[in-house]
């Protein structure tokens, strides 16, 4: 608590050094919280996978990667279509094509090697994401590239503006999105069969296989659903930020860091870990310098696994214990 | 296992044979038979350079090796505690040789020889300092938590270099680093750093290979087959851990020194996130649990990497020297997919194979990674 209120002291000096006042605290927020819903979308995705088959699934990244990318490539295409029904089609294409990429990637290199130890499939895993982001490149090249806004369906994005206070229409679009993400996650973990055997299997997967669950099919959807959201956050990041090939590495680490915040096992604690990474790197960087950005990211990492490696929300001991 | 005959004396028997191999291909390079170079045996393709590169990832590989075979960890920012020892020994060896030690110190120390050799010292002390730090809590939590807090601290000290303003050099890192010496007698040309490098190597190789097969080793077996089954035996399975990663960080730390003095320059580059993956590669490449694997790992990867940037842009249309990641992607998958024990694993038993293709293998090998238990 001492810490907290030292923490707090100190972010407020640095930025009365700068002479920051309410209004660009309430900026460097509102930009935190954007960030934080993208973590959040991707550490849901962690969740999911380590869950269900307790792998570390560094190649989350790439799927957002490939998201971003797919949907973009989609968008350029020369198409008789008004260009708000393309930009929608880009969309679907870039979640679907992922999807089926995770599909892929968990039949041809995890199934395969699905006695062996775990430290092994973690680092098919790294080597699945090395791939992604090579071929990214092959593909490509080392451009970066625009999505337009959702809501203008122009390169320049409407900005509301309120007291000082500015605010990109994408950032709505960002949480509109995040709400229905979690809306439908609810669902689909609550009132579904499918659900509730994913669900099952995270619980205890000998037992699960017991009741005639099949854990490889349950390995399989998991995959398949932490592309789909690792996706649709790199999809509605795009038109915030330019796509490049190698955007995955920073994004995929920092979703991690947000679902190790979140106790690695909760869903819920994954999206407040996820928002609260996003605030405290963006109101660090704001007051210190912007080329430290990532280090604080990083630094609650290490505290975190120092102090509270069950996570800072819930979670519990299962994510330790596993 | 007490080893019977000739075998007890196995370890510096492989030793020897390897330092000889190493000192045939040195003396190919400095004495040129016949104008005969080192780089001639493969077309030009792999040089002298490589060679002694081979040599100082060597020693950094034979600790990530430990930790991942025998202690069942894995770090992901090896290539920070890497950077840890070039940038202490690039920085103490010139800036802060030149502004602050020889102002306080007259006499000039920083321009002693042994300057240079204490800093490499120092280097592994705050290396070791640092992953202590960080693994005696981490460790204490069962799972891949290393993985994660060694990402995170690897990440910290790339930017930290990047960042560092004056101090480090920022992008352009720290320049004109020393060479080393012993009085009067100075490790280059490049053949003498060759043998430098190598020594190190070979005696990281050889102290890690008496490691594995000391109590520590045993003790770190029993790990890896249970570690409840272990610590009822009274194994302590923390400190053992905790001793191989603050081990594999100094050899890190080591070779880091070495690769300062030898490249006389350090900039932050090869010290990120994709550095300390192409570690984890080699590693893999070699074997998880084999020390002999280690320079035959490095040296695979750095073969494929030389001969794509030659010849990837006439298999692959349009692509690049920077397009090799795909290649060593699919590589570091396919190999933990078909044989996750590496390389080297699979050639013993080719060679025990091709010895007698009819007996089965009579004892399971000892650096084994085991299957998952469920």
């Amino acid at each position: 608590m001492a810490a907290l209120v030292l923490l707090v002291a100190i972010v407020l000096y640095l930025g009365y050094a700068k002479g920051f006042g309410a209004v660009q605290y309430v900026q460097l927020v509102l930009d935190g919280i954007r960030g934080g819903s993208i973590y959040a979308l991707i550490a849901l995705g962690f969740v999911v996978v380590f869950n269900v088959t307790g792998i570390i699934n560094f190649a989350q990244g790439g799927f957002v990667m490939s998201g971003a990318m797919l949907a973009v490539a989609f968008n350029n295409l020369d198409l008789p279509l008004p260009p708000a029904l393309q930009l929608a089609l880009a969309v679907v294409f870039g979640v679907a094509g992922t999807t089926v990429i995770g599909a892929l990637v968990e039949r041809l290199t995890i199934f395969p090697a699905r006695h062996s130890h775990t430290l092994t499939l973690i680092i098919i895993t790294v080597g699945v994401y090395i791939f992604m982001q090579g071929m990214a490149l092959l593909v490509w090249g080392a451009n970066a590239y625009n999505l337009p806004a959702f809501s203008s369906l122009a390169l320049e994005d409407q900005i509301l503006r309120s007291g000082g206070i500015m605010l990109k229409a994408q950032s709505l679009w960002i949480w509109g999105t995040l709400a229905v993400v979690l809306v439908g996650l609810y669902f689909f973990f609550e009132r579904t069969i499918l659900g509730k055997a994913l669900r099952a299997c995270a619980i205890n997967r000998r037992a699960a296989e017991l009741m005639g669950i099949n854990p490889s099919r349950m390995s399989l959807l998991s995959f398949a659903m932490a592309a789909a959201l690792g996706a649709i956050g790199g999809v509605v990041l795009s038109p915030a930020t330019r796509p490049i090939y190698d955007m995955g590495l920073k994004l995929g680490l920092k979703g991690f860091i947000a679902a190790i915040m979140g106790g690695m096992v909760s869903s819920p604690g994954a999206v407040v870990g996820g928002i609260l990474l996003g605030v405290l790197e963006n109101v660090a960087a704001g007051v210190t310098r912007a080329g430290f950005k990532d280090i604080f990211a990083f630094v609650v990492l290490i505290l975190i696994l120092l102090f509270r490696p069950q996570g800072i929300i819930g979670g519990g001991e299962r994510g330790v214990e596993q | 296992m007490q080893r019977e005959g000739w075998r007890r004396h196995q370890i510096s028997i492989g030793i020897g044979v390897f330092a000889i191999v190493i000192f045939l291909l040195g003396w190919l390079e400095m004495a040129q038979p016949m104008g005969f170079e080192f780089s001639d045996i493969t077309g030009g393709i792999v040089t002298f350079d490589t060679l002694i590169r081979v040599g100082l990832l060597t020693t950094v590989v034979v600790g990530l090796n430990m930790l991942m075979g025998h202690a069942g960890q894995i770090s992901l920012g090896q290539a920070g505690f890497y950077a840890i020892g070039a940038y202490v020994s690039a920085i103490m060896t010139t800036k802060a040789a030149n502004r602050g030690i020889n102002v306080l110190f007259p006499g000039a120390i920083g321009e002693d020889w042994w300057w240079p050799w204490l800093m490499i010292l120092a280097g592994m002390v705050i290396t070791g300092g640092i992953a202590y730090l960080i693994g005696r809590p981490v460790l204490r939590l069962k799972g891949h938590y290393l993985a994660m807090g060694t990402l995170g601290v690897g990440l910290i000290i790339f930017v930290l270099f990047r960042e560092g303003g004056t101090f480090t050099g920022a992008a352009d890192g720290v320049g004109s680093v020393p060479r080393l010496s012993i009085g009067s007698f100075e490790f280059w040309p490049r053949d003498r750093y060759y043998f430098l490098v190598w020594a190190v190597a070979l005696a990281v190789m050889w102290l890690s290979l008496n490691i594995v097969n000391s109590r520590v080793g045993r003790g770190l077996r029993a790990i890896e087959g249970s570690e409840l089954a272990a610590q009822t035996m009274g194994v302590d399975i923390e400190k053992f851990k905790l001793q191989v990663f603050v081990l594999s960080t100094v050899y890190a730390s080591i070779a880091g020194s070495l690769y300062a003095h030898y490249q006389t320059l350090v900039n932050p580059t090869p010290f990120g996130f994709v550095g300390s993956l192409d570690l984890v590669i080699m590693a893999a490449l070699g074997g998880l649990a084999s020390i002999w694997g280690a320079p035959f790992g490095v040296a695979i990867v750095y073969v494929i990497k030389e001969v794509l940037r030659a010849r990837l842009s006439t298999l692959l249309r349009g692509a690049g020297g920077e397009h090799e990641i795909i290649i060593f992607g699919l590589l570091l998958v396919l190999i933990m997919i078909f044989m996750p024990q590496g390389l080297s694993y699979a050639a013993g038993r080719a060679f025990a194979w091709l010895r007698n293709p009819s007996r089965r293998e009579r004892e399971e090998p000892l650096d084994r990674l085991p299957e998952k238990a469920t």
